[in-house]
């Protein structure tokens, strides 16, 4: 199943924010029992095809992660994907041209 | 079961325990994800989990700031901010010291432009630490952040 992701480039900028409820495995639901662990594990970014981010989050991502981050060099039009991938094997992907 | 698991992965570091954690079948290979620092997430210990990034010696920096609020009333979401002036940055981690698991997330960067940004869960009133390593050296810095209802759950 496709995560979903949004994804906006420009001036310098990334920002990345995923639909994921980042289930840490530690909380209990309303009958006691464990939520299983449900987190992205893995997402990263490439500009123009050359890896800017690698990134490993564990369960204490809030949910509905966030990433913002700040690029040397990127210009207008260049091509940028994000890819994540969380402890299921769920996978998302997303490219945009940066603004 | 799980406590032999945790047992295993604590006893040794990083990618021999996670090895060994194979080997003996504890561990289904398809949880194995290529980059992905079990040792560190699994960590209960800041100290644990610093040692498990290689962050066990790093220095205090005045050149790295962590920006979060000084009162979070809610623990589930919790902004940060990194921002840094080192040049030549490599790799950015993220702790909340007293979660249950501290390590928050962890990234390896190039082109870096001094400033990233996330939201992290926080069970407990504790110091949110940045690991920057730049340069082939490893800098710190830590911002308190009160924490009114935890979100962390357990």
């Amino acid at each position: 199943m496709a995560i979903p992701m949004k994804l906006r480039a420009g001036n310098g900028e990334i920002k990345v924010l995923i639909n994921h409820p980042s289930e840490n495995g530690l909380r209990k639901d309303k009958s006691g029992a464990l939520i299983p662990a449900h987190f992205i594990k893995n997402i990263s970014v490439a500009v123009n095809g050359k890896a800017v981010l690698d990134g490993q989050w564990g369960g204490g991502v809030s949910k509905d992660p966030y990433l913002s981050f700040k690029v040397k060099g990127m210009k207008s039009g260049d091509k940028v994907v994000v890819n994540a991938e969380d402890n299921t094997g769920d996978k998302a992907t997303v490219e945009a041209a940066a603004s | 079961m799980n406590a032999t698991r945790r047992n295993v992965l604590k006893g040794a570091g990083g990618f021999s325990a996670l090895s060994v954690a194979v080997a003996a079948g504890l561990l289904k290979p398809t949880q194995v994800l290529a980059g992905w620092n079990q040792a560190g997430f699994s960590a209960t210990k800041a100290a644990d989990a610093l040692a498990a990034i290689g962050a066990a010696g790093a220095s205090e920096s005045k050149d790295i700031s962590v920006k979060a609020p000084d009162i979070a009333e809610n623990g589930a979401v919790v902004p940060v901010e990194i921002t840094t002036t080192l040049a030549d940055v490599q790799s950015i981690a993220i702790l909340s010291e007293k979660n249950a698991n501290p390590l928050v997330g962890e990234y390896a960067l190039t082109d870096f432009d001094g400033f990233l940004a996330t939201r992290i869960k926080m069970g407990s009133t504790a110091n949110v630490r940045a690991i920057v390593k730049a340069g082939g050296k490893t800098y710190t810095a830590t911002k308190e952040v009160k924490v009114t209802v935890g979100g962390c759950g357990g």
